[in-house]
Parts: structure tokens; sequence; C-alpha cells
């Protein structure tokens, strides 16, 4: 395997010698014109679906397995399928509000491919019957929004998106919608209400899915973009190609961002499934182990939601139905890595605060919750807590994940895994998410706490003098 | 199902209802409906589940999480949110185990966190949720040692209400009732996260007739009312619950006084009234009862002079007055007062054998539209159509107005409106059609010709509701126009929406014209001295009368005027003798509201001075007449009213006349409309519409020092373009003129108006509209000019 | 304070026309407004609750959620420092405190030319290239003291003018969906029934 260099056109971008799908044209200075785009096979899936019956290219998305790639990994064909009978309108909503603390990927695929994405929007909405589409970017991708315009634009004067669209019955506006910063956004249900031009707040879900009422009360399906830009490749090389890759229950592959410190972080295409976290942080192929012949002390395997791991869990595949037993998630697809020289308090402060900060406000676990964990962390770092203070900040995990919490399991502890995924007295996870961090660190490195800290002298009170 | 405390065994097979299903709370099996809460069903059960955001009258959001209790799942027990979790057929709920109350009290402390603590003086102190639930529910100690949120509180967010964001919970009740049930958004939260706040947009007031409701179910005391602000204590109040006679929606409320002075009303939830909801110059006019300028004592003219007298030289000279009169004695009012008023009062009309008396001054509807078989708010709310032709609700029946907004939003009621202008309803209408004065039975008869509307009216119940939308214009234009819809819909009911509070209630019980012989036509005899003695029943005709000219001319014809009123009107500074009244919370007895609904309302404290409840003044008549009618208490009253009257009496003896009401229904009668003609209206003119707003200089309101500059003052409304083609301003001076009179007054300009209309809100500060309207004008056109 | 131009007012109703319903337009109005004038303003905010059919209150409630909107004036850059995770192992915290030492200024403050503000952020999506951050949205990666120290220089002497454009802008190019080539908005009022090409017949 060659390490190839880092992308000049996407930085931090590694192409590797591996199969790609979603980063085929990465490596082109124009990947993201529809001359580029078109003149190495691009809307040739498009075509292709539409010279079948939606309910068949449906049935192809679906039996593919392509996970969701935004966090949750529920297959998108599947998800499809969840729209009631009969109820009209149905939209797309494209999440390209990428916000997941060590996770950059949808970035890239918009900056660096957005006719791909465009491409696996129409795929979908033909697929599912969605009749129109918006596609919700984060607000401060500033290139990420001009290249997605430039793109729809020629896309719109050639044909592809819009009214009969490649001469055919299929019709479909894509609206180029953007937000204005905030993280929870990217939760499904705030991101429509904010596409509603609301405050982002999330809605209570059971039993009002989106697929079942989302945008304007209607059905609704919302997708991230590097789900969506899988299509394309699936339509022409069809879903056996596409299982042919991976596991059969992570088929295909996934982009991840490693981060941290390692020798090369950076964004790589990885085969699902089979990858696993050793050959990513160690492998020449990717980030070529820790700096500076530093050794690994811990990592967070999925995005700053997720609960850390140790070494001990390196061999494990980027694999659901492993990681989660072993007290973590995939998540969106981030890995962030610390070596020895990380101050852990301090680790985990970033991350809580940047959830206690992030938090919409509407849960009161997450709201007072979020900002008290943060609080007791920072006294802690800036060696003004105390040892109460430790079992403290568990004491306000419970009240926002009642029971035990998922952790990994470490040998030089002694202890054994407690598995994803946690209860929660909150509507969606950004409250859980403040908690995560604190919970990992407390429990894995919990000595670097108390050495941070003083000891509470417990003053017995005496009367001021004897009563007799 | 897995292991339970209820064998699944026990439930009933098949339930009866289809809509019914049995749940298990606590280990007790019980019947809830589908679709609904488990909060809502524990509460029915009496299982009584923390909270603070739900509020059975507005959309569940799940924002406090103090609710959440255990529902069995196919992976044991799980946590919910009850507020937002609907009952499932063999459901089982468990809101006392380990784990629930490990839940409420962690969110408890959460709540408490940044909460201020600062209860001795915070005026929720004592009745409020946080604390309650702190103390039932929470964990007896915070571990919080973190700095609390700071703002600045404080800060007055309307003339009515105060914000204090520290104590704010944020638990969205006061937004979403801004939102959702007033359609007034005016306060949102702002920021986020931790720092989110309630606010309005920077100097934009929470400028909302309904802003008090958000004092009463703020669960702390994040939101307090100006006029109760440091008032009482909670526990130092004193109530009793009534009925709210402000106008004719008669929504129940707690009249709640302290050292015997009233201090608050709050409403009460009446399922088929008001909800729980009340309007700001209802809930806030008991300032008006506490005025150091009610009257304490009664008053005759000595030497042109009114001075302070007794009540036995006061009432010598009525009776003597109305004994001369031979039979011309007038009573004008009773609108204002109980049921038990107005019925003595009748009955003394009777004994003196007058045959001029009116409940209403020329400002509502014709009495017989009472006769048309009537609809009630639960049936209007519940039709598949309302017509409106009405006056704003929103300006005059507010709480109706929140009734019908709900059904048309909620509950899929379609709308028609008939009116001059956009009303607060325009917008949830499901047709809106622009009427010109005048034109209304033309503009009915337009709409029936649609098919859509036709079609619609065919598709299920209709209510009108109607009303007297505009003074300036002939009553008759309305009932012409309630006649040609009843004509085509011939199954219609009405909603008579008359203003004033009692009006039904003394139309009903004696107080009603004779033929022909209304307000107007009373004043008029009185102009001609065919009037002995006029008895203004809380009735002030020099300010309420739309035609000024006529009630001037009334006044001073009359040979004997006596007003019974609680302050010193303009018409009583005419008067010869002057009786103070009992005011709203100074007397017991019944009221009966728009629907013909009877409630009870009730003396919470002592009458002003030496003040009596007019059914008394009108006995000791009988009794000085020598007619006594042998009642010296309200149940005597009560009774006889029974024999003449026996569905009033029926109703007021029902227990439920101290809770949701009785409705009384009148027997049906159909008025003969004869719509006056209208001559068109010249090119130049302006066709006018007088019309009223919540605030005006009605004294409840004028003398409430929180609502006395709420009063949007006189002004003439026009649309843009016919500003334009007036050549004014917004806001500078016009002449408004025609061939009676003419004043100046500041022009507004708004859409909501089409073109060739001109509104002028009634009775309000500035220069008075009714020197331009004549009584006997089918219409009112005015010239406007700039200067 | 200013409403909308006419230009913008025009914009504003073009981007309206592709929602459903016009209260989604909220955010990318408040963006318009905040382009003209660098900052959102209450003016604009009444303005904006007019053409979306919201109350004031509904529009600066939403507004407020958001961290890019900006309710008082702010300098003609605006330079994000992002202090989460990954930026911060990798020294985040230092760069910040050159950078306040650079432009001698604290976080969240503009310098006296009102030329640069000076902004703590999180996650900017750029992880692998730490520490980042944003000029106007604008990355710029793996930052150093030097190159932090270049880039202020280069701000202030006017050499990224065409690169950057100035705080409120943000995408440079607008999606324009020509008149003879939209499918037109699907609102839940209008449309009732399933799309034509879900008959089953091929589309093509």
């Amino acid at each position: 395997m060659s390490a190839g260099g880092t992308n000049a056109f996407a930085p931090g971008f590694y192409e590797g010698n591996r199969p790609r799908i979603v980063t085929s044209r990465f490596g082109m200075e124009d990947s993201h014109s529809l001359g580029r785009y078109v003149a190495t096979g691009g809307y040739d899936g498009l075509r292709r679906a539409l010279a079948r019956p939606a309910q068949e290219v449906h049935e192809e998305v679906r039996s593919a397995t392509v996970l969701g790639r935004g966090g949750a990994g529920f297959p998108a064909g599947t998800k499809w399928g969840l729209t009631p009978q009969d109820v009209w309108p149905r939209y797309l909503v494209v999440n390209g509000d990428e916000s997941e603390p060590g996770t950059y990927k949808d970035r890239l695929l918009m900056e660096r491919d957005p006719h791909q994405l465009i491409e696996g929007c129409l795929i979908a909405c033909y697929a599912a019957g969605l009749s129109q589409c918006f596609l919700y970017i984060r607000g401060e991708m500033a290139l990420a929004q001009e290249r997605v315009a430039t793109a729809l634009n020629e896309a719109y004067a050639a044909g592809y998106v819009g009214r009969n669209i490649l001469g055919s019955s299929f019709s479909v506006d894509i609206v180029l919608h953007w937000g204005a910063g905030a993280y929870v956004v990217g939760e499904e249900t705030a991101l429509i209400e904010s596409l509603e031009g609301n405050r982002g707040m999330p809605r209570l879900k059971p039993p009002y899915f989106p697929a079942a009422i989302g945008l304007y009360g209607q059905p609704t399906i919302v997708n991230n973009v590097e789900t969506l830009s899988n299509l394309p490749w699936l339509m022409v090389n069809g879903a056996a190609a596409y299982t042919a890759i991976g596991t059969p229950t992570s088929p295909g592959t996934r982009m991840v961002a490693v981060s941290g410190h390692v020798r090369r972080p950076g964004v790589y295409e990885i085969v699902n499934g089979t990858t696993t976290f050793r050959d990513l942080l160690f492998g020449e192929g990717f980030c070529g182990g820790m700096r500076e012949g530093r050794s690994l002390k811990a990592f967070v395997p999925g995005g700053g939601s997720a609960p850390w791991f140790l070494p001990d869990q390196l061999d494990l595949p980027f694999e659901a139905s492993q990681v989660g037993p072993a007290g973590s998630m995939l998540g969106s697809g981030a890995v962030m890595v610390m070596d020895d020289t990380t101050d852990i308090p301090k680790a985990a402060l970033t991350l809580t605060r940047f959830y206690a900060h992030e938090s919409c406000g509407k849960c009161t676990p997450c709201r007072e919750g979020g900002t008290w964990l943060e609080r007791i962390l920072s006294r802690i770092v800036d060696g003004k807590g105390t040892d109460a203070d430790l079992d403290q900040l568990l004491e306000v995990g419970q009240s926002i994940c009642p029971g035990a919490f998922p952790h990994a399991s470490s040998e030089r502890l002694g202890i054994s895994a407690v598995p994803f995924p946690y209860r929660m007295n909150t509507i969606c996870f950004v409250g859980p998410s403040a908690y995560a961090p604190v919970h990992s660190a407390l429990t894995l490195f919990r000595e670097e706490f108390e050495a941070r800290v003083t000891k509470r002298v417990h003053i017995p009170v005496t009367a001021v003098g004897a009563s007799r | 199902m897995s292991t339970t405390e209820t064998d699944a065994g026990e439930m009933p097979e098949v339930p009866a209802d289809p809509n019914a299903v049995s749940i298990s709370i606590n280990g007790r099996t019980v019947q809830a409906r589908k679709g609904e809460l488990i909060i809502a069903a524990a509460d029915r059960e009496g299982e009584y589940i923390p909270r603070f955001c739900y509020h059975p009258r507005m959309s569940p959001v799940g924002m406090c999480r103090q609710c959440m209790v255990e529902v069995e799942g196919p992976r044991g027990p799980m946590m919910v949110v009850s507020c937002m979790t609907p009952v499932a057929d063999g459901q089982v709920v468990r809101t006392e185990t380990e784990q629930v109350k490990r839940a409420q009290e962690g969110m408890i402390e959460l709540l408490l966190a940044n909460h201020p603590l600062d209860c001795p003086v915070c005026d929720k102190g004592g009745e409020c949720p946080l604390q309650d639930q702190a103390f039932s529910h929470g964990p007896g100690e915070s571990r919080f040692v973190e700095e609390k949120r700071h703002y600045e509180k404080p800060i007055p967010i309307s003339d009515l209400v105060f914000l204090d964001r520290e104590r704010c919970i944020l638990c969205d009740r006061c937004t979403r009732f801004a939102r959702e049930v007033a359609g007034d958004p005016l306060i949102s939260f702002t920021q986020r996260g931790n720092n989110t706040q309630v606010m309005t947009f920077p100097d934009e007031p929470f400028a909302s007739y309904f802003s008090g409701n958000t004092v009463q179910i703020c669960p702390v005391g994040a939101l307090t009312a100006q006029p109760y602000r440091f008032k009482a204590r909670p526990w130092d109040l004193e109530q009793r619950e009534s009925t709210c006679t402000t106008c004719s929606v008669g929504c129940r409320t707690v009249v709640q006084s302290s050292r015997d002075e009233l201090v608050r009303y709050q409403g009460v939830d009446s399922d088929p009234v008001n909800w729980g909801w009340m309007c700001d110059r209802g809930r806030f006019n008991f300032q008006s009862v506490n005025s150091e300028d009610r009257l304490d004592t009664p008053l005759v003219r000595q030497s042109g002079q009114l001075a302070a007298t007794s009540w036995s030289a006061a009432l010598d000279a009525v009776a003597r007055e109305m004994r001369s009169a031979g039979g011309a004695v007038a009573v004008l009012g009773g609108a204002r007062g109980t049921n038990e008023d107005a019925f003595m009062w009748g009955l003394l009309a009777d004994a003196v054998g007058s045959n001029m008396r009116d409940a209403q001054l020329d400002d509502g509807l014709p009495a017989a539209v009472l006769g048309l078989p009537q609809a009630t708010i639960d049936s209007a709310c519940s039709a598949g159509t309302v017509v409106l032709l009405a006056p704003d609700l929103k300006e005059e029946l507010p709480v109706l107005h929140i009734r019908l907004r709900d059904a048309a939003t909620k509950r899929g009621l379609r709308i028609i409106e008939v009116s001059s202008h956009d009303t607060g309803l325009t917008a949830h209408a499901w047709r809106s059609v622009r009427c010109e004065p005048g034109a209304q039975a033309d503009t009915v008869r337009a709409l029936l010709a649609d098919p859509a509307v036709s079609s619609q009216l065919a598709s299920g119940d209709v209510v009108v509701v109607a009303g007297r939308a505009n003074l300036a214009e002939s009553a008759e234009h309305t009932v012409a126009a309630i006649d040609a819809l009843l004509a085509a819909v011939p199954a219609a009911t009405v909603l008579p929406v008359l203003r004033r509070g009692n009006v039904r209630g003394a139309l009903g019980l004696g107080l009603a014209p004779s033929a022909g012989n209304d307000a107007a036509a009373i004043l008029e005899s009185a102009a001609n001295g065919r009037v002995g003695c006029l008895v203004l029943l809380g009735a002030d005709p020099l300010s309420d009368v739309a035609d000024a000219d006529l009630a001037r001319r009334g006044i001073a014809g009359a040979r004997f005027v006596v007003a019974i009123d609680t302050f010193m009107t303009q018409s009583a500074t005419h008067a010869d003798v002057v009786l103070p009244a009992a005011a709203y919370g100074e007397k017991d007895g019944t009221t009966t509201n728009l629907e013909g609904r009877v409630s009870n309302v009730v003396q919470k404290i002592t009458p002003r001075g030496t003040s009596r409840a007019d059914w008394m003044v009108a006995a000791e008549l009988l009794h000085m007449l020598g007619k006594d009618a042998g009642v010296a208490t309200l149940a005597d009253v009560q009774k006889l009213m029974a024999t003449r009257y026996p569905a009033f009496g029926a109703a007021v003896s029902s227990a439920e006349v101290r809770r949701n009401g009785v409705v009384v229904t009148a027997p049906a009668a159909r008025p003969a409309a004869s719509a006056p003609a209208v001559a068109p209206r010249s090119s130049y003119d302006f066709r006018l519409v007088v019309s009223r707003k919540l605030y005006d200089k009605a004294l409840g309101t004028a003398k409430s020092p929180s609502m006395a500059n709420l009063a949007p003052g006189a002004a003439v409304i026009v649309n843009p373009l016919d500003a334009e083609r007036v050549g004014a301003r917004d806001g500078a001076g016009v002449r408004v003129s025609n061939a009676h009179s003419s004043l100046v007054l500041p022009l507004v300009a708004s859409a909501s108006v089409p073109r060739g209309t001109a509104i002028v809100p009634f009775n309000q500060p500035g220069a008075d509209i009714r020197e331009l309207v004549r009584r006997g004008d089918s219409v009112t056109d005015v010239r406007i000019e700039s200067i | 304070m200013a409403r909308l131009t006419e230009e913008n007012v025009r914009l504003a109703q073009e981007i309206i026309s592709r929602y459903p319903k016009a209260r989604s337009a909220t955010i990318p109005l408040l963006h318009l407004a905040q382009e003209q004038d660098g900052y959102v303003t209450d003016d604009a905010m009444a303005h904006i609750a007019e053409l979306v059919g919201a109350s004031p209150a509904e529009v600066y409630g939403t507004a407020s959620f958001y961290e890019m909107f900006k309710f008082h004036p702010v300098g003609r850059y605006v330079i994000n420092i992002c202090g989460t995770m990954s930026c911060a192992l990798m020294g985040a915290e230092d760069l910040m405190h050159h950078a306040e030492e650079k432009l001698g200024v604290r976080m969240g403050g503009t310098t006296d030319d009102g030329l640069i503000t000076l902004e703590r952020a999180e996650c900017q999506a750029a992880c692998t290239e730490a520490p980042c951050l944003q000029t106007n949205y604008r990355y710029s990666f793996r930052v150093t003291p030097e190159s932090f120290d270049a880039l202020v220089d280069d701000l202030r002497a006017g050499r990224l003018a065409d690169e950057i454009p100035p705080h409120g802008v943000v995408a440079r190019v607008r999606q324009h969906i020509p008149a003879d080539r939209g499918a037109g908005v699907h609102a839940p009022e209008d449309v009732k029934s399933a799309p034509a090409w879900l008959d089953g017949k091929a589309a093509l």
C-alpha cells in the first residue's frame, strides 16, 4: 500500500490505494465542475435510475444497505420506506450541517464533488417519490455553499435538475438552504425546525418521526450528504458491487476523519466493517502512527459524542455491531486521537464545553446539567476542584443519562465494558454528549482528576458553650 | 407483556367504547381514551405527576422533563415523558418507582440550580409550583455551588407585565400561550442553551389583550402583573369563585381579596366557556372597584348642586317623583348588574306602570334576536361553519375570539367573515369579505350565490355569530343579513354577541323594551318632555349612546333623573338624585352570558361606603310605593324570580350555577327585519364605521390605573390610498365632517380598512365622533379633508 | 439601522418563492440583512418579519439562536479561532493567547480601527488541519503564530480584499432557478397526490 500524499485540492484528504466510491474525483483540480463531472461518468447513475421504475431503484438501494453516515447509521433504503402510504407531498432534506467535533467529510464532499451530491439527491427523490428537496448546508461553510450553488446553477441550466429532468416525467427542485451556526441543527428534527424558520430546537420523536411527520407536517426524509453521495456509484455499479465491499452488515466504504496526535491526521475513505482502528491509526496507508514516537493514550472513535476508547480497543473494526458492545459508537466517522502528553481533564473540558455551548436550551437536564458539568470541570482544570466534585460530576450525569453509562473495558483498570447505547432524560443526544467525555475521562483516568483536586476536610460543628 | 402488578387477564376484553383503552397506573387498572396523554389520564385518576411545562389547554412540548414516568416496554421499564406519550391499551405506567423518584429529584435540582431562591420577596412564593414541587418531589438540598445566572430584574415588558428572567425556568408556557392561544407572538425565546431567555422584540412591548394569562400560568414568579405586585401574600388571600361580567362571555374566575380589598382575579377553567383564560380588561379591572373615585353616599340636587344625603332622604325623593310621574317612569340600563338586580327593577317598572325600559343603549341588536334559535360557544366551535356578522371579537369579546380562533386553527371550523375591515379573526377565516356599512344583507346574498360557500354551508352545522359591528349605522342592516342567512340555511343557529356583561339576563328578566319603545325612543320621549322620572341603572347615555345629540336632549328633557352607579358618570352629573351602587365583587347574585348561561357572581368585599345592590334599591322603592314584593334577602328575590321566570329559577337553584352555569333558552321568535334604504355614497365621502376597542374611556378601564393609559385614543383610520387621496400623512390631523357636525382627528393609514370606509373607534380620549352620528340615519357618511 | 434595500427585497422575494411557506426563508433573509449592513439591525428584523409573515419577536427569537448573526456592529473581518478538542489538542489555546496579544483585544473584542473582531469558536469541521480558524468563514489551516501574524498583516494591508468579502457576505454565489426550468414549490395545501413519475412506468 502506498501512503499517497495529502491532496493539493482537498487539504487533509489522503487518497491511498483503496476502493473509492465517493472520493474518486478528489484528486482532480476541477472535480467540482459540471464538465469534469460529466466527463468522469457523472449523472450516469441518474440516467440509469430514470430508466427503471422508481420502486425498483428504491429496492436496489434497500438491498445495498447504505448505512446513514450522519451518526445513527440507519439504512437509507429502509428509512425511505417509513413514509406513510398516500400522504403527499413528501420532501427530502439533505443534512449538510456537519458540526460534530472531529468530523469533516460532508464539507469535502460538497466542496470537491457537489454534482455527485446533487445526483444523489435526485436519485433519492426519484426512488422515494419526494417532490421537493432542500439542501441544508452549514452556515459557516462559505466555500461549500459557493460550490454547491454554482453546481446547482450549472445543473439547472443543463437540464439535470428542475422540470422534466433529462426529458423525463421526473421533476424536482433542489433548493439550496443554509444555516447560521448551531450544532444542534444537525439533529434531524431540529434541522426541520430550522428549515421552517424557527429556532433549531429538536422535536420529540416517538411517535412523530420525520418520515411520518416532518417538514411542514409532511413525510420527510432527512439524509446525510455522504449517504446521498454514495447513490450515483451505486446506481452505476449495482447493489452487488456495493455489498462486495466491506461486510454484509456494514457494506461499502465510509469517510473517516482522524485528527489529533497522529503523524498524518486526515480524511480517509476506508472500507467499512473490516478496517480496524489500528489499521487507521497506525497503518502506513493511513495515519502512520503517533506523532514523534509518542504512545497512544486514548481515542474518541466516533465524533465528540462518543464514549472514549483505550489502546485495548484498537483491533475493533468499523462495525457497529462490535463497537456498540465495546462501549461506544461509530457516529459520524471521526476519530480524535490523544497521545501520552494529553491532559485528560482538559481534553474532556473542550468537548463538554462544546456541547454545553451548543445546547438548544429545551430540555432541563441538557440546558442546566451541561453547563453545570462544564463549570465543575472547568474548576477542576483550574485547580479549584475538590474531591467531592468528582462524584458530583457523575451525579449530574445521572440526571442527564440515568443508569449505567457506556464505557470501554480496560485491562489496566480491570473493568469490563458497558455496552452502548445509554438511556437519556433528554429529547436529543446533545445533553448526553456533554456527559460522555466527562464520564469516559473520569472512568478511565480518574487518577488524573484526583491529582488535580484538593481533599475537603470535614470540620465538625461544635457548640459555642456547653449547655451545662 | 412482561411481569407487572396488573394481571393482563383483568383487563376487559373488548372495551365498549372504540376509543376507550385500559391502562394500569401504579397497579390500578383505569380507563383512558385513545390518543390521550398519560399525564392527562393520570390527572383524572388522581395520580399526580409533577410538571411545569405541561398545560392541558396547550400543545405539549416536553421541555421541562419533570413529568417522566416509567412505562413497561419490550425491554423492561422505560422512562418516558408523560406529557408527550399517549396511552396505549394494556400500557403499564408507574409514577412512583425509585427510578422515577430519582429522575424527578434530579430535574428539580437542575431547575433550582440557577433559580434565585428569592422566594421571601417573590409574589409567587406560597403558590409557586416550583416551590411546591421542590417540596413534594425535590431532593431537599442543592449541591450547586457555582455562581447563578444573572439578568437585570425585573424588567417591564408591557404596561401590565413584568419579567424576571432569573426566576424563569424556560417552560415555554407564556411563549406558547402567546403564539398558540392568543395569536400574539410578541414574546419569544431568544438566545440559546443556558442563555435562553424569554424576551420581546427590542422596543416592542408585550401588548397583548391576553397578557395576564401568561402571569397566571407561569409556574414561577418570572412573570408578575403590575396591579398585583407586592399587594398580598398568597396565604393572606381569601377567594371565591365567580363569573366575570366585563363582557357577555362570562368567563369563570376566582375573585381574591386581602384585608377587604380586591387584589386579583384569576381565570378558572370552565370547559364550556373560557378554558381558564381571561382578557386583560376583565382580569385587571378590579382596580376600579378599589378606586378612590367611587361613589360612597347618596346625593341629591339642592339649589343646583349635588349634595350628600341619607339613603332615606334620597329614596323618598325618588319615590315621590315616581309617584308623580304616573306611568312616565323610564328605566335605562341594568345590563351591568345581576339577574336579580334586573328582575327587581323589571318588577318595579311593572309596578309603576312603565312601558319605557331598555337594558341596551341603542348600541346592540334588537332584543328579538335573542329569540332566534340559539347557539352556544361550544356549538359554534364544533360547527362546520361560523358566519361572522359581528364586531371584531378580539376587541369586544376577547375570550370568544380565543375559542373561535382555536376552533378555526385546530379543530377544522371554517369561518366566513362579513366585515367592514380586517379583524383579529380575518387571518383564520376560510372566507373574509369586506362590505360597506349598510350592505350586509346584499353581501350575504352574494356570498350565498357562491357555490363553494353554499356547499360549505350545506356540509355541516352553521352558526351565525351576530352583533353590532357599527354604531354609525342602523342595527337593522345586521338583522336583515341574519334574516337573509336564515332564509337560506333554516337550521342555522345564532350566537348573539352583545357586549355588556348581563345584557341577556336583563333583557330576559324584565328590562327588554316593549315594541318600538327602545332606548332611543325613550330618550326621544324624554327630550319631548314625556318622561317624568328617568332611572339610569348603571347606564350613562351621555357617554354610551352613539347619537350624542339625542342623549343630550333626552337627559335635558327628562323632568327628574335618577342615576344609580358606582362612579359619578357624565350623565350622573346631570341627575337629580345619585345613588351609590355596590360594584362587582361587592354583591352576590347570578349573571347570564351571551349564550343564556346563568352562573353565579359573588360578594367578596364589603360594599363601598353605603352603596347597595341595585335589587335592594328596587325592593325599598317598591315598599315605599306601597307595592312591597316581600323580599328581604337575595334568596327571597331568587324565589320570587323562580315564580315569574321558572327557567331562570331552575338554573339559579342548580348546583351547576356555581360551576359551569346552566343555559337558559329563550322562546323562539323571528324578528321581522326591515333594513332602511341606503343612499349611494358619494365618491368624495367615506362611509363611517364606529366600533369599539378593548380599551376605551369606560370607567372600569379608566379608573384602573394600570389600564388607564391603554386606550389608543380617537383617530380616523382609512386605507393608505385614501390617505394619499385626502393628502394627509399618517398621524396628521384631518377634518372629519358631515351635515351634523365637524371635528378634527388624527389620521391613521391602514391596509386593514378597504377604500371608501373610515373607521373611528368609539369612546376614546379625544374628539367625540358621536357628534356626527344621528339615530335616524341608515348609514353615516363623512367627508375627510386635510387641514 | 436599515430595512432591506429595494434590490434586497427583490432578492428576498425570489428566495421566499422557493419555499412552500415563507417562514422558511427567515434564516436566508437574515443573512441577506447581515450582508447588507454587516450585522442584523432591528429594522431589518422587523422588515423580515413583514416579508415572511412572522412577528418581529419571532424573527429575533430565531436570529438570536444562531451564532453567526450579530446584533451590534463588528469588524470588517471576524476571525473565529476554533477551541474544540482537535484544535485544542494541537495548541489552539496558545494560538488564542497569541491572537489576543497580536490584536490587542480580548476574545469578543474588536480592534480600535474597527477592522478585526476576534472570537472564540467551536468546531469548524477542519479537525485534521488543526488548529484552524476562519476569517469571515474562510479557512486558515494549521495556523501557527507566524501564519496568524501574516494573515493579520495581509488583512490590514488589504491584500485579501478579493479573497475575503466583508463580514456578512458568506457565499458569493447565489442559487438561481430559471423560470423555465423550475419544478415549482410543492406546498402541502396544493399537492395531494403522488408525483407523476411514481405511477410505475419508466420515466425516460
